[in-house]
């Protein structure tokens, strides 16, 4: 990195003129669909439309999201995005600790399986499971013909916990994987030769390496099932409704999008800070590890 | 090395300006874009169109007529055909987003039955032609439910609970608690429609889904005991199982009619008329109504349907029921969405 | 060190079966020749041949291949263009482009797919392939430059320099020398937004309309069970995946046994 520091103030004259530009397109790019985009959504988000028709500046949207049916529907979507991330987290981290410790051969192969699902499409994954739990579905299919009473698996918050927990895990496991994957054996050998117990060793050595993983796993989980509309809406048959689901409403059927936009600014507000904390503590990019899938 | 490189940047590159190509060149004239509620026609019924007139359809979706004018007042969409109801058709002319159908291409119209001409929401038969009519009532499993259902009043029953669903569609699940309340269905008073709301909210717990076209599984599976539903969905569910019944509620109910119209916005006019027309054959609007439940407005159609033209579900004798037709909630439109809204909002597992 | 318990092989096949089984189950149904669900009408073909007549899946195929790889090769144009031009920048601009070309893709989907939606309503665009696309391309741009960004930090100026010395056209030696030290940051930017772009349904469902559907977006408004759709989707299912797990088996062989060990 400092080297290519060093090369940098050497050659930057003969280089920088040109090379700049390449940087152009995507200037453009981001200036016209994601500042403008961004800055339509506070617009709205800080106006009410006026008796007359017109648009002020205002709060309202904001008072309104206080109310407490949308405060409860915040905490809710909170607390399930909670959840759904400790399961993750619970699940994901020995499967990607035995992983990084299998031989490599095998381990490509349980990779491949995991985020095989990942490679198809976020919908047909749903409609995957729906055809599982569904009351006409396979399980209720086989209970019945065991001559047991059928269950209703959807329609609950645990069903969508679980729609979450199916498509966030490889997240998780994957940002826990690629750290521990670094993860010198010397020094486990080393702790190991000290008379250290593998308890001990655990708790020392390998998960305060993986801190880096966890954090951007939680990341990764967090962010996506705070603000999901399609897996509330098919695990619980409507009948959870989550910020996402909100803000999808008033874009649909509602058509209000100044609380809409309103409600994407608190949204986005939650996420940025929830980044901002994570970074405070992890200093790796979080980015790096979102990519691998 | 950098040979099969620059080849495959190459390739890519011609691919992906034919694809580029391929996909804009879609839209001309000889397109059709429909935008039709979910599950309410027979796919042949579009094939049958294209190849008799050469037109290529463009078929999409919506779930309430709520989500449609969203999509429809956004201005970015384009559709030829629309088919909202009543109510939403009367909004869509009042905002000046409809435009004229020239009736000498619609010849078909003639075979409309005169009891779905001239109605309230398009008094002088300008701008829509009926697709399908039906009313809104309660579809009950009988093997679930053992005592009479004849009104609202079920659909709050604790005996029920999480068995019961209901629409995800404002108009018509607010309408359910105004008629209990003996209120109008077409009430822009906000002390009712605060009571209704009310009402709504503590049916919560009672409700096992909000959904809208999932609701026919449900029923069908057995899943739910009760649901509100559309006459024509109801039509469809007992079909494909025995046990389930439908009633219009004593108290009254909403009858509709769901049209056909273009909006100012559609690229292909000649086209919709065409699409029009043709789905006011009789033998056209016969095979529909038999495949979707819903009740044809044609009435050589319903005699060519033999003994399904005469189903009391989907042709009930609407004399005999106090049923009203929505109207356009005008400034309450917003109150109306709010409280559904809010509803929704306020649902607590 | 190396060696696996049996609780940890149990573990992981534990976990295998719970992301596999949903899809499993689908492709087993997928040949069920009953239109419910709910029983078994025995083995048959019929859902796929009804699939592959049927002109919405198709087209709603077709649209999420052609959006996903159009989608993928501007991205990765556009990324690595400005990968390069993004190192000789200053340290201030360098940072503050990084951080909005970044927000796609560590802000809520939903978010970014309102707002884009609300600038299309605004230029009053047509929704359609065209708004799927841009909107594709936006959110692919970040996970192109993250990247192809390492790959530029490692490229050795200095032979750029001196084949500029040797009297090679910058174009040359950009294409020539630059290039192929970028690939492999470059060709997984490719497909990192290419597998994106076919997953995504938060985006496409505020950002695309007028009847043109990928397959997300089909699905989720295909509720209903009219015209055998869930069955046809199933049966799709089972096609994607058989295609999918021959390609991953493909470049799996393919690899050198050495550098299986750095596939992940």
């Amino acid at each position: 990195m400092e080297k290519t520091a060093g090369k940098r103030t050497v050659h930057s004259s003969q280089r920088q003129g040109a090379a700049k530009f390449l940087a152009l397109p995507l200037i453009i790019w981001l200036a016209v669909f994601v500042i403008v985009p961004l800055f339509l959504v506070c617009c709205y988000g800080f106006t009410a439309e006026g008796a007359d028709g017109t648009l002020h500046f205002s709060f309202e949207n904001f008072a309104r999201f206080t109310e407490p049916i949308y405060v409860k529907i915040m905490v809710r979507s909170l607390k399930i995005a909670l959840i759904s991330t400790v399961i993750c987290l619970v699940l994901g981290y020995p499967a990607a600790y035995i992983m990084s410790r299998s031989s490599s051969k095998i381990r490509t192969l349980i990779i491949l399986l995991i985020l095989m699902p990942m490679w198809m499409n976020f919908m047909l994954r749903i409609h995957a499971w729906l055809t599982l739990l569904e009351n006409g579905g396979l399980i209720n299919t086989l209970l019945a013909a065991m001559g047991l009473e059928k269950v209703e698996f959807l329609g609950s918050e645990g069903a969508v916990v679980l729609g979450m927990v199916y498509n966030f895990l490889p997240f998780m496991i994957m940002s826990i994987y690629m750290v521990l994957l670094k993860l010198d054996n010397s020094l486990l050998e080393a702790a190991y030769d000290l008379g250290a117990t593998p308890v001990q060793r655990f708790i020392k050595i390998i998960i305060p390496f993986s801190v880096p993983g966890i954090l951007s796993g939680i990341s990764m989980v967090f962010v996506p099932s705070v603000t999901t509309f399609a897996i509330s809406q098919y695990f619980s048959n409507g009948t959870v409704r989550l910020i996402g689901d909100t803000i999808e409403k008033q874009f649909g059927a509602a058509n209000n999008w100044n609380f809409g936009a309103a409600i994407s600014i608190v949204v986005m507000v939650i996420v940025m800070l929830s980044m901002f904390a994570i970074n405070k503590v992890d200093d790796g990019d979080i980015g790096e590890r979102k990519m691998i899938i | 090395m950098t040979n099969t490189i620059k080849k495959t940047i190459a390739a890519i590159l011609v691919l992906s300006t034919l694809l580029c190509v391929c996909a804009c060149s879609a839209s001309d004239d000889k397109t059709v874009r429909v935008y039709n509620w979910g599950d309410y026609i027979d796919d042949t019924v579009i094939a049958q169109f294209e190849d008799e007139t050469g037109y290529k359809v463009i078929y999409e979706k919506f779930d309430t007529n709520e989500t449609m004018y969203a999509k429809i007042a956004n201005g970015n969409t384009n559709y030829d055909v629309l088919v909202p109801s009543d109510y939403m058709i009367q909004r869509l002319i009042a905002e000046d987003m409809l435009q004229k159908i020239d009736f000498a291409n619609v010849p078909n119209f003639a075979n409309v039955g005169d009891d779905y001409k001239g109605i309230s929401y398009d008094p002088n038969d300008e701008y829509s032609v009926p697709y399908m009519w039906g009313t809104l009532g309660i579809l009950y499993n009988k093997t679930m439910v053992d005592e009479e259902v004849d009104s609202w009043e079920m659909l709050w029953n604790e005996k029920y609970k999480e068995r019961i669903f209901m629409l995800d569609s404002s108009r018509d699940s607010i309408c359910a608690a105004l008629s209990l309340l003996g209120y109008s269905i077409n009430t822009t008073d906000e002390k009712e429609l605060a009571e209704a709301k009310q009402k709504l909210i503590d049916q919560i717990p009672l409700v096992g889904g909000y959904l809208v076209d999932d609701i026919k599984d449900k029923m069908i599976g057995g899943e739910g005991a009760l649901c509100i539903a559309w006459a024509g969905d109801a039509e469809y569910c007992m079909s494909q199982n025995k046990d389930l019944e439908y009633i219009i509620p004593k108290e009254g109910s909403n009858i509709f009619f769901d049209s056909m119209c273009i909006p100012k916005t559609a690229k292909n006019k000649a086209g919709a008329e065409a699409f029009i027309n043709f789905m006011c054959k009789p033998e056209i609007s016969a095979k529909n109504a038999e495949y979707i439940g819903y009740s044809t407005p044609i009435p050589a159609a319903r005699e060519l349907m033999g003994e399904k033209g005469q189903s009391k579900a989907a042709y009930p004798d609407v004399s005999k029921y106090e049923l009203e037709i929505f109207s356009d909630a005008g400034d309450a439109n917003r109150l109306y969405d709010q409280i559904w809204t809010e509803v929704l909002a306020s649902i607590d597992n | 060190m190396k060696k696996t318990g049996f609780f940890s092989k149990l573990y992981i096949a534990l976990m295998l079966i719970f992301m596999q089984m949903p899809i499993i189950v689908l492709m087993v149904y997928s040949f069920n020749d009953a239109a419910s669900r709910a029983n078994w009408g025995g083995f048959s073909l019929r859902w796929y041949e009804a699939m592959f007549r049927d002109a919405t899946v198709m087209n709603s195929l077709w649209v999420t291949l052609a959006c996903g790889i159009l989608a993928a090769v501007l991205a990765t144009v556009i990324g690595t263009l400005a990968a390069i031009g993004l190192n000789s920048m200053k340290k201030r601009a360098y940072s503050a482009t990084i951080a909005v070309a970044y927000l796609p893709m560590l802000n809520a989907e939903i978010v970014t797919g309102v707002s884009l939606f609300m600038l299309y309503t605004k230029l009053n665009m047509q929704l359609g392939f065209v708004t799927l696309l841009i909107s594709h391309i936006t959110f692919c741009l970040p996970y192109v430059i993250l990247s192809v960004m390492p790959k530029v930090r490692q490229f050795d100026y200095s032979k750029y320099e001196a084949a500029i010395d040797l009297g090679a056209k910058p174009s040359y030696a950009i294409t020539r020398i630059m290039l192929p030290e970028l690939a492999p940051g470059i060709i997984s930017g490719f497909i990192l937004s290419l597998t994106l772009s076919i997953d995504d349904f938060v985006i496409s469902k505020f950002t695309t309309g007028n009847g043109v559907d990928n397959l997300s977006t089909l699905i989720y408004s295909a509720k209903g069970g009219f015209g055998g759709m869930p069955q046809k989707i199933s049966a799709l299912s089972t096609v994607i995946y058989v295609v999918v797990l021959t390609i991953l088996i493909i470049n799996y062989l393919r690899t050198r046994k050495s550098d299986r060990e750095n596939l992940f």
